[in-house]
């Protein structure tokens, strides 16, 4: 007879579950890594994977890039004013956007549509067996899944950035367009009178960073998922909760190293 | 049919005092089975008595507490990677929920696993495969449609189709005929048989439905709180009525 004792908690039980998962994550990146680099590559697949986010969030980027670039100049605007300086508009815009506006609505925007539907999709496999499924038919479902959505995320999130950065400075130009009629060509050449590479480096960087870590918490919370039909919703519910607290948590630590790195 | 006949041909699954809990619940204690090549194999037990654990753990689905499973001689716990899924690739798995893939249609889901083990296909030769396994389950005109607008038994046919296309030689069957009306049970149990016989598979059925196990299966082995209570031809089992095997025979010819 199996005998099953009670198992005796390091600290108690609820720090020692909370350790246990930072250390099952851990695990699951560990794995990616791992992974990646090996043979067979999904090339396909991660193609129609980046060609999904993109199309599922390209909209609501749009709009939400045009209106923040549109509003924040319309708000900048009266403060300007006071101080006669309007002309520095512009560049102001541009740092703003650029450096860390585009960047993080892009996140937030695709942490919100893009990890729960990863989360949602792979949870309801995960719960409807068919990443057993795969298994058993000598599939890889971490590569096929996992590998293939965590790239697409890392490759397409960036570019959806850039993207933001440039709508969001046309929003910003229609506005100042209204008030002094100035040509486009020579506002974004003002707005980018202030903007290095190393800027647009940095943001492509901490785009990065944050598409990685959406694919990565979606598919952690979806392969893991648990409860049937429950659990599918608890994983997209919590892949985005996770995904914007980390993302501002990386936000936080990117700003400073980058502007550690300006200064040097 | 003769189980005497089966001892002498090579054992293909062997279990070997296989326990099994999680947390708390102990699940399997202890169980003792060996499948010979060519025979069906049914296991009957109640709802929650872990057949599915136990089927789970002849592909490595899940792994034994303690004890062995041996599939083709080989030990599946000690298997991993290429190993694991070169033993996998001669194994056919047919989930209780059929487990199609929702996100493709039915020609894709057959084709997958096709393509994913064997990159040199022409596009010829895999709708040939997908066919040819259609054709197997009866479902041939069904190739465009998509998961959800099938019927439960026409899920079930294309799980099973699934593993047919890669011509396994033991079929795991896991509940394959629950759910379903008696008229599309016993369309499933035929098609269990002609599997059997058509690609000279060896299979282990889980089932409780009664007419499944004695139309399909060669022997029985009937499965009470954990361990094999009985193991046998169906006359064999169901002669010496206990208190244990009786609710079974009685639910399904008597009610
Ligand atoms: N992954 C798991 N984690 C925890 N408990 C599990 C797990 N899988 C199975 N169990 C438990 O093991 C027991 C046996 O489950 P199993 O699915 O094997 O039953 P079954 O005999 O197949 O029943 P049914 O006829 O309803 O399919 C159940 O009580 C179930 O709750
Ligand atoms: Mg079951």
């Amino acid at each position: 007879m199996l005998v099953k004792q009670n198992k005796p908690y390091v600290i108690n039980k609820k720090i020692d579950s909370y350790f246990d998962g930072v250390y099952h994550a851990f695990k699951f990146v560990k794995r990616f890594f791992a992974q990646v680099i090996r043979p067979p590559f999904h090339f396909k697949e991660v193609i129609n994977q980046s060609y999904e986010i993109g199309i599922k969030s390209l909209s609501l980027i749009t709009l939400t890039g045009f209106i923040v670039g549109m509003v924040f100049t319309k708000q900048t605007r009266p403060s300007l004013e006071d101080f006669g300086a309007t002309s520095w508009l512009p560049s102001l815009i541009g740092i703003a956007i650029v450096r860390a506006l585009a960047a993080l609505v892009t996140a937030l925007i695709c942490a919100g549509k893009v990890g729960s539907s990863i989360g949602a999709e792979l949870g309801s496999m995960k719960v409807t067996e068919q990443i057993d499924a795969m298994e058993v038919s000598a599939i890889n479902p971490f590569k096929y899944l996992v590998v293939t959505r965590v790239l697409a995320t890392s490759l397409t999130i960036p570019i959806l950035a850039l993207y933001c950065s440039f709508v969001g400075l046309l929003g910003s130009y229609l506005n100042v367009y209204g008030s002094e009629a100035s040509s486009l060509t020579m506002f974004y050449k003002n707005a980018f009178s202030d903007i290095s590479f190393l800027d647009i480096f940095a943001s492509v960087v901490k785009s990065i960073f944050y598409g990685f870590t959406i694919g990565m918490v979606g598919c952690y919370k979806g392969y893991y998922a648990t409860q049937g039909t429950r659990g599918v919703g608890k994983a997209a519910n919590e892949a985005v909760v996770l995904s914007m607290f980390l993302i501002f948590v990386e936000e936080i630590i990117i700003v400073q190293v980058s502007n550690w790195i300006r200064l040097y | 049919m003769n189980s005497n006949k089966n001892i002498a041909s090579p054992l293909v699954i062997n279990i070997n005092n296989v326990y099994k809990s999680f947390g708390e619940l102990e699940v399997l204690k202890g169980i003792n089975l060996s499948v010979f090549k060519g025979e069906n194999m049914a296991i009957l037990g109640k709802s929650g008595s872990g057949k599915s654990v136990l089927i789970k753990m002849m592909i490595g689905l899940l792994q034994p507490d303690k004890g062995e499973v041996f599939v083709l001689n080989q030990e599946v716990k000690n298997l991993q990677g290429k190993e694991l899924d070169a033993l996998r690739l001669r194994i056919g798995f047919s989930f209780q929920n059929s487990a199609l893939y929702d996100s493709m249609n039915v020609f894709q889901n057959l084709a997958f696993p096709l393509i994913m083990n064997h990159k040199n296909l022409s596009k010829a030769e895999i709708s040939h495969a997908v066919e040819e396994a259609l054709v197997a389950v009866g479902l041939e005109s069904k190739e465009l449609q998509m998961p959800a607008d099938l019927s439960g038994g026409q899920r079930k046919r294309i799980g099973i189709a699934r593993t047919l296309i890669l011509k396994p030689e033991i079929m795991l069957y896991d509940e394959p005929t629950s759910g379903l009306d008696p008229v599309t049970s016993s369309e499933i149990n035929a098609l269990i048989v002609s599997v059997q016989k058509e690609y000279r598979t060896t299979s282990v059925i889980i089932t409780h439905d009664l007419t499944c196990a004695k139309v399909t299966c060669n022997r029985i082995a009937v499965l009470v709180e954990g361990a094999f209570l009985k193991v046998g031809t169906f006359e064999e089992v169901f002669n010496q009525q206990t208190d244990l095997i009786s609710p079974f025979y009685n639910y399904n010819f008597i009610q």
